[in-house]
């Protein structure tokens, strides 16, 4: 990485014809070019079977079951005993009083979390757009936190948090910024807000590379023109920068909110939910209500509210990613 | 943007900013590498000093040397390897034929698996716990990489069909005209031109599945126990002993920091348009 260009030396992918290939192709005489075209009347079946059926057995089924699930009074220490409860588990779960906490503060973590990763990363992104001799290496590094594992990072920042010899408390004691070592992670109204800093740590490069890469492509005629018409630096940023990246910016916005809304695994590292329910979000709830108290009866129930909550946000995006297939 | 700012200033709007940026980006990274190794003394000295001292690797040496991490370690190559072969033997084809097939359901299919990438873990990892456990492969690699598949095919289907689409389709003509079978013109001509596709999209699947938790925390048990699973058992060990999680930490994320690296640029582009997940 000593040329700051991190991975630039591998580019995408290159199909070029050889000479001879090409060669081939211009010699054909025009009968030749009347063969039926490739595919057609072929049958891609065998082609697409092993995924189809694999995906169906780990995906489709499990969903399906998850259905089934919910309808069930179903405890895993007690199988034989499940009773079928209709929407019982869903009457059950409207009078729940920690639903209701953990969709509020799923409420808090979705906007706060996509919210700053996404301010973060469009300033990351501006920023790395600019012209510096070391910007190579720069966008190499600030990628990094992407790349770990949520127990890695659950790891580092519960550590950087810790009451005693946590440097977070270090850093703002010697700034004068708090008079007492605090308990981050320990408080109920510090905890969620301590855990969505790690998350937007680890999130805010999706967004300054996804954004970066939008940038990129805005022609810089655009910039050109508007400040021959004597815009300012402020003014080409709101109308020419942001409203030529307004589509990729709405994709990764999207994308990210079903990520960040589904995720769970960096909660359960480092405070598991607790104190109390103070870090309680919707998946993480489900996930303990099957993984803790083995009714998954009733997490496969709030699993099912979770996904017809996002289904909305689902069907945005992939209505935007599936433009691009090509019929 | 017409260069003519100053050097200086250019340093304090631009250059300043993007370090505090990078320091923020790689500052946790690096405390936690630093804690790995300063000697237990200097881990609980108050106020802390940030520099170790004197460096060493004995935590490291404990780690392999007390625990079963090294053996995790092993298990999580083996997973995360065979979740790549899996997801990569499944999805060329599968690839292939959204490429260059035109059948009925082709859109509905391609639309279908990205929408599998969308939903919630906590919506599949109880009932394929169930089916694992009914068909005995609870705590098996099998099982494990049957779990990861959850998320590998999807994504590798996605990207490999932008690289298939990539390529022209003059090529398969002009291969068939010279008598090419349709295997044939895959293995001579295509696969060879779609290789930097699938070594990304495998070396991506690696990543994640080296990188995921939560289904290997459900599905394995001692035997096939993986190094993010071990990790955070430590976490609940160990508590006090930072140095010795730490070490298990960077252990883990240096191989996945390094290969990200070398894919990164390419996964930018499949980024927005695929079912990249983080």
């Amino acid at each position: 990485m000593a040329d700051g260009t991190g991975g630039g030396r591998i580019s995408g992918p290159r199909p070029s014809p050889s000479f001879r290939q090409v060669g081939i192709v211009a010699s054909l005489t025009p009968a030749d070019r009347r063969r039926p075209p490739l595919g057609r009347g072929a049958t891609p079946f065998w082609f697409l079977l092993p995924a189809v059926l694999i995906t169906a057995g780990v995906v489709l089924v499990p969903v399906a079951q998850t259905a089934w699930l919910s309808l069930q009074d179903y405890l895993l220490y007690d199988p034989d005993n499940a009773r079928f409860v209709g929407l019982g588990n869903f009457a059950k779960i409207i009078r729940d009083e920690v639903f209701w906490i953990s969709l509020g503060q799923s409420f808090i973590w979705i906007v706060g979390v996509v919210g700053l990763q996404f301010l973060l990363g469009l300033v990351a992104a501006l920023l790395l757009n600019q012209s510096f001799w070391w910007r190579g290496l720069a966008r190499s590094l600030v990628i990094i936190p992407w790349a770990l594992p949520s127990v890695i990072i659950g790891l580092m920042w519960t550590w950087m948090y810790d009451f005693n010899l946590g440097v977070i408390n270090d850093i703002a004691l010697r700034l004068g910024l708090i008079a007492a070592p605090i308990a981050w992670l320990a408080r109920p109204d510090t905890a969620l807000y301590a855990i969505m800093l790690a998350l937007i740590w680890q999130g805010f490069p999706f967004f300054a590379v996804t954004i970066l890469a939008g940038l990129q492509t805005v022609p810089a005629e655009l910039y050109e023109a508007a400040e021959i018409d004597g815009a300012t630096a402020r003014q080409q940023l709101f109308y020419v920068t942001l409203p030529s990246i307004a589509d990729v910016i709405a994709t990764a916005l999207l994308l990210r909110t079903i990520w960040v809304a589904n995720s769970l695994d960096v909660i359960l590292v480092m405070t598991g939910g607790g104190p109390g329910y103070a870090t309680h979000t919707l998946p993480l709830y489900a996930f303990l209500r099957a993984s803790s108290s083995m009714e998954f009866g009733y997490g496969a129930a709030l699993a099912l509210i979770l996904t017809a909550m996002l289904l909305g946000v689902v069907f945005l995006y992939v209505r935007r990613a599936a433009r691009g297939i090509e019929a | 943007m017409i260069e003519r700012r100053s050097y200086a200033r250019r340093m304090l709007e631009v250059e300043l900013p993007v370090l505090l940026i990078v320091l923020f980006a790689l500052g946790p990274y690096a405390w936690m590498i630093l804690t790995s190794l300063k000697p237990q003394v200097e881990l609980s000295a108050w106020p802390l000093n940030y520099w170790p001292r004197e460096a060493t690797l004995q935590h490291y040496n404990d780690l392999i040397a007390r625990t079963s991490f090294a053996s995790s370690l092993g298990n999580s190559l083996i997973i995360a390897i065979g979740a790549s072969v899996l997801g990569l033997g499944v999805s060329i084809p599968a690839a292939y034929a959204f490429s260059r097939f035109r059948f009925r359901g082709r859109q509905m299919l391609l639309t279908g698996f990205l929408v599998i990438n969308m939903f919630p873990v906590v919506l599949l990892i109880i009932p394929l716990f169930l089916m694992m456990r009914r068909l005995g492969l609870i705590d098996t690699f099998l099982g494990v990489i049957l779990g990861h598949s959850t998320f590998a095919i999807p994504f590798a289907i996605w990207m490999l069909t932008s690289y298939f689409n990539a390529i022209p389709k003059d090529l398969d003509e002009a291969a068939t005209i010279d008598g090419a079978s349709r295997l044939q013109t895959i293995r001579l001509i295509i696969l060879p031109l779609v290789m930097p596709g699938v070594a990304t999209a495998g070396i991506y699947i690696f990543i994640t599945s080296w990188n995921e938790y939560l289904f290997a925390m459900m599905l394995s048990g001692q035997a096939v126990r993986t190094v993010t699973v071990a990790l955070q058992l430590f976490i609940g060990e160990f508590t006090i002993q930072w140095g010795l999680l730490t070490a298990g930490g960077t252990l883990i994320a240096l191989p996945v920091t390094f290969l990200f690296l070398l894919v990164q640029r390419r996964l930018v582009g499949g980024l927005t348009a695929g079912a990249v997940k983080s």
